[in-house]
């Protein structure tokens, strides 16, 4: 039981974090699609979505300086393996129009046929990646 | 302004939940996807607590506009296409190859390690080249 309470009250913050901006400004937290639009020419309907990274990295920051240690990983991967992963990573949200917070959390929540199958796909592949990782 | 404030309180609290929670551990989440493995469920639980929040919250506290800004923008698409199917297939193994999708990888930018850092990079990379294959 003990290991189960981080990840849901961790899940919780996470819930209530994008119900703030659903509920506050009407839009969805899909962190892949609010990143993709750094690519774009600013514009002034899009200025939440800096602020919003703003905060992923403001809590970050919090984490770093309140809980030292907990907000230091590192990847246990090739340099070839991080870059060919981010490339996969990068372009598979944009032509699958979302990850693990649009898709898994936002999209699922509004029961949307879209997310749903989304989720099952990327956490299928995800499971045989590392499966199939392990047996090298 | 307001709108900037919201999006900005509810991305730091985003990360704080991912944080909390141990998604931004890549360790963790491997051990997450490997069922086949040494599966350590506990971060399905981050799954539990946000959606039921978020679901919650779509079904019972949408009013008719949000607090602040026009209107909700929600997707609009409804079929399950090729590049639904193959994104997040993509995507799922990138995942799978390092533990890490976007929002944790912008947090973990945070800790400063040259690791992240690439890795953020080669995923804004895939974004651009999705941008420029023209798929719409």
């Amino acid at each position: 039981m003990d290991n189960i309470m981080n990840p849901l009250l961790g899940g919780i913050t996470i819930g209530v974090a994008s119900s703030i901006l659903f509920l506050g400004i009407g839009r969805i937290s899909g962190i892949s699609s609010i990143l993709a639009h750094l690519l774009n020419r600013p514009t002034k309907i899009d200025v939440w979505k800096y602020f919003f990274l703003f905060g992923l990295l403001a809590g970050g920051i919090l984490a770093t300086i309140f809980y030292p240690g907990k907000n230091s990983f590192v990847l246990e991967n090739s340099l070839t393996e991080i870059i060919v992963a981010g490339l996969l990573v990068g372009f598979g949200t944009r032509l699958g129009s979302g990850c693990t917070s649009g898709h898994g959390v936002c999209g699922i929540s509004r029961l949307s046929k879209r997310s749903i199958v989304a989720t099952m796909i990327f956490m299928a592949f995800g499971i045989l990646t590392v499966s199939i990782k392990g047996v090298f | 302004m307001a709108l900037n404030l919201i999006s900005l309180i509810s991305g730091t609290l985003f990360s704080i939940g991912l944080i909390l929670s141990g998604m931004t551990n890549p360790k963790k989440v491997i051990g997450f996807l490997d069922i086949f493995g040494e599966w350590d469920y506990s971060l399905a639980f981050v799954m539990v607590g946000a959606i039921l929040v978020n679901f919650l919250v779509f079904k019972f506290l949408k009013k008719e506009k949000p607090v602040c800004g026009n209107g909700f923008s929600l997707p609009t698409k409804s079929s399950l296409d090729w590049k639904l199917i193959t994104g997040s297939a993509l995507f799922g193994i990138g995942w799978g190859i390092v533990g890490i999708c976007p929002g944790p990888g912008i947090v973990n930018l945070t800790s400063l390690s040259s690791e992240f850092i690439i890795f953020v990079g080669s995923m804004m990379a895939g974004m651009f080249i999705f941008k420029l294959s023209g798929i719409k």
